[in-house]
């Protein structure tokens, strides 16, 4: 039944349906109404049964996802920027031992300078950990891609981060229809580990590897992660049969029929580009977007299908490799290895900077005639950038640039976006 | 599609003002979409918050630059926040003030809108007097729907239980509706006046 509710509270009702055995979670900031939600319907009693933990820190919070996921347990948990780092090293974990946990990560950017907005710098600090990454729309995505993820996680053994943006998506009330439970339970079997600790049959996981099969047993993880891009596509299928509505799969494609240029991008951002493109197409540009749904694995082979007949493609990215720059126009670059495309870098939305229609429509008009960059970071203020510039190049002690910076500028509570 | 800006203070209920607004539209059928401006939330910050009405469903996820109407909870900000940026010259704007706009000075400013559409409210006036607390967010909401009817007053109402459960509820669906009263009242006196 669609409502017209917050995204955060829509994943929160969709895990519960998924019956989770054990959830457990920071509570403080960088959290969100997810675990809120989900701690008041166990207290509740109506997500039972269901361990509510409240850790010590984020840390905790995936170390115990991995203590239960390797008892046997359905395990959950959620987390944003800083508070996916300090739990890193068990991220890792999780994904070396093919431990099914689902985890939701609501994109936010990571300091220092501290900054609580949306961007995808936490996603990309994961990028190599070894968890499948999903991209969610919308909310119903960012719902659905739940149900997705548990079925996928336990059928192969790997956990599965469902990435949505922070604030834009979580904050944001609109009509949402929550997975029915019966539709959710012929959807998801209980989970059946390939691996568990259990006293009556005891084994050991997390063993030692030296260098004698370290490669061996990564390798099967790479292996793990392609077999995901076989099972993402058919699971899209069966759950757009089961539900009635497309969600999930590897890639979305958007007006790229007889599109010379097309926009590449992960998360909410595509609905404004969605509503950029059909305004350029109104004045006669042939452009289009591809959606990155999945991006771990990266579905090279979509991407280079979906990109074959463009002349341009505009990566549009919340995220950079600072001395590199975008990860995904990195990555876009290598799936289609063709000298002759004009691949052009956009990094936009660093920490909640709003994206706007106007703003990815200049970025077109550009690109369309020729006037893109390689690199172009959307709606950089270049006075402020060379007043610190000139600030360390006059004197020893210029002091930190993100006070300077801010000084600067001046009072900014008056700007609307 | 209908946007909507909603500026006020942490504390003020800014945000929960927008998701009722668009729970009153979805409740009418048509596609809306709430969400906060994502500051840091501190009480009497300024905060904003918008909400988007339509008959499609809606994409767009940028902040709301040229809103077709402003709801303003807290006065004092009209001289600090550039409330008005962007606003349509077809606009609609509700004040929280028990002055007048020329009270306020905004007269000559706003003198290019149409001023039938440009209106104030006393909404923590109201609020006192049914709530004895001032939270003027589900009353403006009442006068938005009388300045506007881009929603009814009843969807207002129901928004507004379904939120506040209870003697609360109905304490602020008395006020929004007082709200509503009041500005179809100076609806009527501008229609009074255009005709003479």
């Amino acid at each position: 039944m669609l409502r017209q509710i917050e995204g955060s509270k829509a994943v929160a009702e969709t895990v519960a349906r998924c019956r989770p055995e054990v959830v457990c979670a920071y509570p403080i900031s960088p959290q969100t109404h997810i675990i809120e939600a989900i701690g008041v319907m166990v207290k509740a009693g109506t997500l039972t049964p269901c361990e509510f933990i409240n850790v010590e820190s984020e840390f905790a919070a995936m170390s115990v996802s991995i203590g239960a996921s390797a008892a046997g347990a359905r395990a959950y948990t959620a987390t944003a920027s800083q508070g996916l780092l300090f739990m890193m090293e068990a991220v890792y974990n999780a994904a070396g031992l093919g431990l099914p946990i689902v985890m939701t990560l609501a994109n936010r950017a990571i300091g220092a300078p501290i900054n609580i907005w949306n961007d995808h710098s936490d996603a990309m600090a994961a990028r190599d950990a070894g968890w499948i990454q999903l991209f969610a729309e919308t909310n119903q995505e960012a719902a659905d891609l739940h149900v997705l993820a548990f079925r996928l996680a336990e059928e192969l053994s790997v956990p599965v981060m469902v990435c949505m943006d922070g604030f834009i998506l979580t904050h944001a009330v609109e009509g949402i229809d929550v997975p029915e439970q019966r539709d959710v339970d012929a959807f998801l079997p209980s989970y059946e580990p390939r691996q568990v600790l259990d006293p009556a049959h005891p084994i050991s996981i997390g063993a030692m590897v030296g260098p004698e099969a370290f490669t061996e047993v990564r390798y099967l993880s790479h292996l793990r992660q392609l077999d995901a891009l076989e099972l993402i596509p058919a699971l899209a299928s069966q759950f757009a049969s089961a539900f009635g509505r497309p969600s999930g799969g590897l890639i979305h494609s958007y007006e790229t029929d007889d599109a010379t240029t097309i926009v590449v991008a992960l998360g909410s951002v595509l609905g404004t580009i969605k509503d950029a493109v059909d305004q350029r197409r109104a004045l006669g540009d042939q452009v289009g977007v591809v959606g990155i749904t999945t991006f771990r694995p990266f579905p090279f082979d979509e991407v280079r299908r979906a990109l074959a007949n463009a002349q341009r493609v505009v990566v549009i990215e919340k995220a950079f490799s600072v001395g590199y720059g975008g990860v995904l126009a990195a990555d876009v670059a290598s799936a289609t290895h063709d000298a002759s495309l004009c691949l052009h870098s956009v990094v936009a939305g660093l920490g909640g900077r709003a994206i706007t229609q106007h703003g990815i429509e200049t970025i077109l008009d550009d690109a369309v005639r020729g006037h893109l960059g390689s690199v172009t970071f959307l709606d950089l203020d270049l006075d402020i950038v060379e007043a610190e510039r000139a600030r360390i190049g006059n004197e020893r002690r210029s002091g930190p640039s993100a006070e300077n910076v801010l000084s600067d500028l001046g009072a900014v509570a008056s700007r609307i976006g | 599609m209908f946007q909507i800006r909603f500026h006020g203070r942490g504390g003020q209920g800014v945000v929960t003002a927008a998701e009722m607004l668009s729970v009153a539209a979805f409740d009418e059928g048509k596609f809306s979409q709430a969400f906060p401006s994502f500051g840091s939330e501190r009480t009497g910050a300024p905060v904003v918050s918008f909400c988007r009405i339509d008959d499609r469903p809606i994409r767009s996820r940028e902040p709301v630059i040229n809103p077709d109407a402003l709801i303003i909870q807290d006065v004092t900000l009209i001289h600090q926040v550039e409330v008005f940026a962007g606003l349509s010259s077809e606009g609609y704007v509700l004040i929280n003030t028990s002055k007048s706009l020329d009270e306020l000075g905004l007269g000559d400013y706003l003198s290019t809108f149409h001023r039938e559409r440009l209106l104030t409210c006393p909404a923590t006036e109201l609020a006192l007097e049914h709530l004895g607390r001032p939270l003027p967010n589900a009353v403006l909401l009442g006068g938005f729907a009388a300045l506007t009817s881009q929603v009814t007053l009843a969807s207002i109402a129901t928004a507004i239980r379904e939120r506040f459960i209870g003697a609360t509820g109905e304490r602020n669906v008395a006020a929004a509706t007082a709200a509503y009263q009041l500005v179809m009242k100076a609806e009527q006196e501008f229609d009074r006046a255009a005709t003479n």
